[in-house]
């Protein structure tokens, strides 16, 4: 097992600027907060966390599309994050990323065969024109889709024809790793499944690597080895999928898995769901300590409020959880409560509306990409 | 004697130079006190403009024909002239919508939206009003009510804004309540704690309502009767748990075959329904589902199939049902 | 399979898409749909009519337009109010300078055509090449693109704070009362429009999905800009450039008017020739009322087009 992405600390905080001509700084949104994991080449990892939580923007500081404003990401032995843009823009052709909306990720004006031999002219590889169309030729039937579409145009094709037109674009290039950002959630649930067996049957083809990035607990599970999720810019737990499934063991993580509705109707009458009290604190200003414990229906008075919990091991060695008192809940030692939901304030009350509108900004478009 | 009886809605949608789209095409139903009625469907299956149709919110046009019966406690709602509509939305029937931002007003403060409502259809005023929204922000589960009346929509969040817009539709306790994939928008943490609100404001109150969702789980947990749409028609109607442990159209099984389930693990291809949802065909040449269904035989084809109703309830449309005890 | 299951694909759309058949762009679409659209085919129709009278005027016009024939032969006396009105010959009559008015009509067209398109050249050119400048700056440039748009835009932002008229007259005293000059101040005054235009509409573009997209394949900056957001972001210029077209042809119009244009009245242009009807109105209003019309109509055109077009492009509209 060699690991093909290691992400070491990683933090991207995006300024929260005021002012018309010259820009104040007044804070920063702690979108990716330090985070440490490993991709094993050939396997799937699974992030999974609510909106906010600064999985995107995890996926792209991976790509290094957004800057990271700290930490290290190694991709099969070097250093992304020191390299040169130059260097960089090489490196793009082993690490591809396949988007939400497979509409807005393509370009409304170019025919399929233009999108597709982008990236192939951009690295210079291909050969001449026949040579590009054999290997886009095999790349539309690795995908599944019909020879005619070259000549066709991103808006003739249904969601789930257009999403494979992302995934092909991505395959072109012959990457090792490929960041898919909610790569089903724009898709009708029948669609779905196409997409998500298409993605196995590439992995098991051409032995990618995968980050896969949702909020669906369900489709990650059933394609990731690995399953980590995120709250509030750092990751909280971090297992097998089918471990962390059996037994989750941060408090989030639990209410998380009682929270997704499964279509069985005896499942749904019988299980307890975790409510959480509140909606998620603000990212510009999160609480201290644990970034959990305002929601937390099993916070306790001492350490939660004022030490900042780091991923240990707990159980086998690959369950990893970030709580102190993780064994205590699992033993049902400590019983949950219930937590009254604290006010979320939209950071600075005064001039709140100009501040969220900054804090929006930052985190729907953070920043200009780098090259 | 349901409280809402819907009898044969059509919707058509004709536009010059384009191609005339029947979006609803003979939807029946009906909806008893107390009851929670799903509309389950894909993107573009008729559910929204079903219950758009039953508001009186489409737009009255050219080339917008709505035909059928959407009897409410004796009041035909497709017949109801536009003022009286005005009445009866709000007070008898509510709705609560996907985009709880857009669907509130962004210069007004959530209070004086909640207590418009008030004012409008039940006549209150001043202190009377203002604490009545108090106590309803309260009951919609919204922290430091008397607080955030004075503030506007994009100052809260969407699970707030989401609270903010039930709070107005239970303000006159509605006899009947449509949402209209009221979750969709929302985390899985938020989507449990809003269903959770609407659950027991059915309990409470013993409000109808009707569920349109494309989430099988939330139907799952939530619905008493379910109504399956495909290509404008229900394809399938039942109980709940008939509906999801014995499936009787291919669409129904094929829909619970391919979503990925929590509680089943890697490894295990799921069972996609080929084509896309536009690859129907038109229902007079025969069953909408055929170019996808994987039971479709020659009957399939020359006229659209009749609806089967069991000693149950249970009615599907299909000429070749998937067999009684195959496992979903 | 047997025959009945094959119709199910056939009747279906699934085979809808033909293998011979050619995909449709978005440009491609955006016309068919501007051909159905009434408002578009009379604002065209109404536009060839004027092309074709900018192009053939001179060849239609029954007489010379600066021959002051109606003073020679005596008929026009307009020191003492005696402007003859439409007759046989002289279908709209004699200008103030015993000059036949329907020529005048027909032979200005081109030069209020040309006003009109080189204004609206100018205006587009500048601007989109700021906004260009600007809008790739802002979207991809980091930090530096940054300080270039804010340099680049607080320009514009100044054009814009002046008054069109007074920027347009300041112009004329600079370089002379002339067709030339009324081209440049009208065109001038469309610099900021453009340029915002095309700069807003690159920068909503640029944090677009599909230029991530290309980001991440490592497609380089300049070829994201100019193959991806560019292209993207014209669709509103372009339609703004035909609106513009049509009020163009009424700022010429005003600043011939204010005897900022061609001093040589003699070569006719509707802005110029109603103008001059100034001092005739109460005896004959034709004078004034025909060159009005026209430049109504002309605008009209434009805009009636400019309308259609939006909505033909629009993406929201599209099925």
């Amino acid at each position: 097992m060699t690991n093909l992405v290691e992400v070491k600390d990683l933090e991207v905080h995006f300024p929260i600027k005021r002012g018309v001509l010259f820009d104040r700084v007044v804070g920063h949104v702690k979108a990716v907060d330090g985070v440490d994991l490993t991709i094993v080449k050939g396997k799937t990892y699974g992030l999974v966390g609510e909106s906010g939580c600064g999985k995107s923007t995890l996926g792209r500081a991976l790509l290094q599309l957004t800057p990271p404003t700290g930490g290290e990401v190694v991709f099969d032995g070097v250093p992304l994050t020191s390299l040169p843009p130059k260097q960089l823009r090489a490196m793009r052709r082993r690490m591809q990323m396949i988007f939400q909306d497979p509409m807005s990720s393509l370009d409304p004006r170019m025919n399929v065969e233009s999108i597709l031999t982008e990236g192939l002219r951009a690295h210079g590889v291909g050969g001449n024109r026949t040579e590009r169309r054999a290997v886009i030729a095999k790349t539309l039937d690795a995908v599944g889709l019909p020879r005619w579409a070259l000549s066709r145009y991103p808006h003739e094709f249904s969601g789930g024809q257009r999403q494979r037109i992302g995934i092909a674009r991505a395959l072109v290039l012959g990457p090792e790793l490929i960041v898919a950002d909610e790569p089903v959630s724009a898709l009708d649930v029948s669609i779905q499944a196409q997409v998500v067996n298409l993605l196995d049957e590439l992995q098991d083809q051409l032995g990618l690597t995968y980050l896969v990035i949702a909020h669906d607990l369900a489709v990650v599970r059933h394609i990731s080895d690995t399953v980590g999720v995120m709250y509030l810019g750092a990751l909280v737990e971090e297992a097998a999928a089918d471990d962390i499934y059996a037994t989750p063991l941060h408090p989030y993580t639990r209410a998380l898995m009682s929270a997704v509705p499964v279509p069985d109707p005896d499942v749904e009458d019988r299980r307890e769901r975790i409510l959480l009290a509140g909606d998620l604190p603000s990212p510009a200003n999160p609480p201290s300590g644990c970034r959990f414990h305002t929601r937390c229906p099993w916070a306790q008075p001492t350490r939660c409020r004022d030490e900042r919990p780091a991923l240990r091991v707990i159980g086998t060695a690959t369950h990893r959880v970030a709580c102190h008192w993780a064994e205590d809940i699992e033993a049902g030692r400590l019983r949950p409560h219930s937590v009254e939901a604290s006010l979320v304030t939209p950071p600075e009350m005064a001039g709140a509306k100009e501040a969220q509108g900054a804090l929006e900004s930052a985190l729907e478009n953070p920043g200009g990409p780098v090259i | 004697m349901p409280l809402l009886d819907v009898r044969d809605l059509s919707v058509t949608f004709a536009r010059r130079g384009q191609r005339t789209v029947r979006a609803v095409d003979g939807v029946s139903f009906g909806v008893h006190a107390g009851e929670v009625v799903g509309l389950v469907g894909e993107s573009g299956c008729g559910k929204s403009v079903t219950s758009l149709a039953i508001m009186g919110l489409l737009p009255k046009q050219r080339g917008v024909t709505i035909d059928g019966v959407a009897d409410f406690d004796g009041t035909d709602l497709l017949k109801t002239d536009a003022r009286a509509m005005r009445d009866i939305r709000g007070r008898d029937v509510a709705m609560i919508f996907q985009d709880p931002l857009s669907s509130l007003n962004p210069v007004v403060p959530i209070g004086v939206q909640v207590t418009e409502v008030l004012t409008r259809h039940r006549g209150m005023r001043g202190e009377a009003a203002t604490k009545e929204a108090t106590a309803l922000l309260d009951r919609v589960g919204i922290p430091d009510p008397a607080r955030r009346l004075k503030e506007y929509p994009h100052q809260l969040s969407g699970g707030m804004r989401q609270r903010a817009l039930i709070a107005m539709a239970v303000a006159c306790k509605p006899r009947l309540l449509i949402a209209d994939e009221p979750t969709t928008a929302l985390d899985v943490t938020i989507q449990a704690q809003i269903l959770e609100l609407l659950k027991e404001l059915v309990r409470d109150s013993g409000t109808a309502l009707i569920m349109i969702t494309h989430d099988l789980g939330v139907v799952a947990g939530m619905c008493d009767t379910v109504n399956v749409l495909y290509a404008g028609r229900v394809i399938e109607n039942a109980r709940r748990k008939p509906l999801f442990y014995e499936p009787r159209h291919p669409y129904t099984t094929g829909l619970l075959r391919s979503v990925p389930r929590l509680d089943a693990g890697r490894g295990t291809p799921l069972n996609p329904i080929r084509g896309s949802v536009r690859d129907v065909l038109p229902w007079p040449d025969g069953c909408a589902f055929a170019p996808r269904c994987d039971r479709r035989v020659d009957a399939c084809v020359g006229e659209p199939p009749a609806l089967v109703v069991g000693y149950d309830g249970h009615g599907y449309r299909c000429v070749n049902p998937t067999p009684q005890g195959a496992q979903p | 399979m047997s025959t009945k299951i094959d119709k199910i694909d056939r009747l279906s759309e699934l085979s809808a898409a033909k293998d011979d058949e050619r995909g449709v762009s978005l440009w491609t679409e955006a016309f068919r749909r501007l051909r159905r659209n009434p408002a578009a085919i009379t604002g065209a129709v109404i536009l060839l009519l004027f092309v074709i009278v900018a192009i053939l005027g001179p060849i239609l016009a029954p007489f010379t337009p600066t021959d002051p024939s109606g003073i020679r032969e005596g008929v026009v006396k307009s020191g003492q109010g005696i402007i003859p009105g439409p007759t046989g010959d002289h279908w709209l009559g004699y200008d103030h300078q015993g000059r036949d008015f329907f020529s005048r009509m027909l032979v200005g067209a081109r030069q209020t055509l040309l006003v009109g398109v080189i204004s609206t050249l100018i205006g587009l050119t500048i601007g989109a090449l700021i906004g260009g400048v600007a809008g790739a700056a802002a979207g991809l440039g980091g930090r530096v693109g940054r300080w270039i748009d804010v340099v680049l835009m607080r320009i514009v932002d100044m054009l814009l704070a002046l008054p069109s008229l007074l920027l347009a007259v300041s112009i004329a005293a600079l370089l002379g009362a002339s067709l030339t000059t009324v081209m440049i101040a009208v065109g001038m005054v469309s610099v900021p429009v453009f340029a915002r235009l095309l700069r807003g509409s690159m920068l909503a573009q640029a944090g677009g999905d599909y230029v991530l997209a290309a980001t991440s394949l490592g497609v380089k900056r300049n070829t994201i800009a100019l193959t991806h957001i560019l292209p993207n972001s014209l669709a509103p210029v372009i339609v703004q450039a035909t609106l513009t077209l049509a009020t163009a042809i009424i700022e010429a119009a005003a600043l011939s008017f204010l005897g900022l244009g061609n001093p040589d009245s003699a070569i006719p242009e509707w802005g110029v020739m109603l103008a001059d009807a100034q001092p005739y109105l109460g005896i004959r209003p034709g004078l004034a009322i025909w060159p009005a019309a026209a430049i109504i109509v002309t605008a009209l055109g434009f805009t009636l087009l400019g309308e259609a077009l939006r909505e033909a492009l629009d993406p929201k509209l599209r099925k």
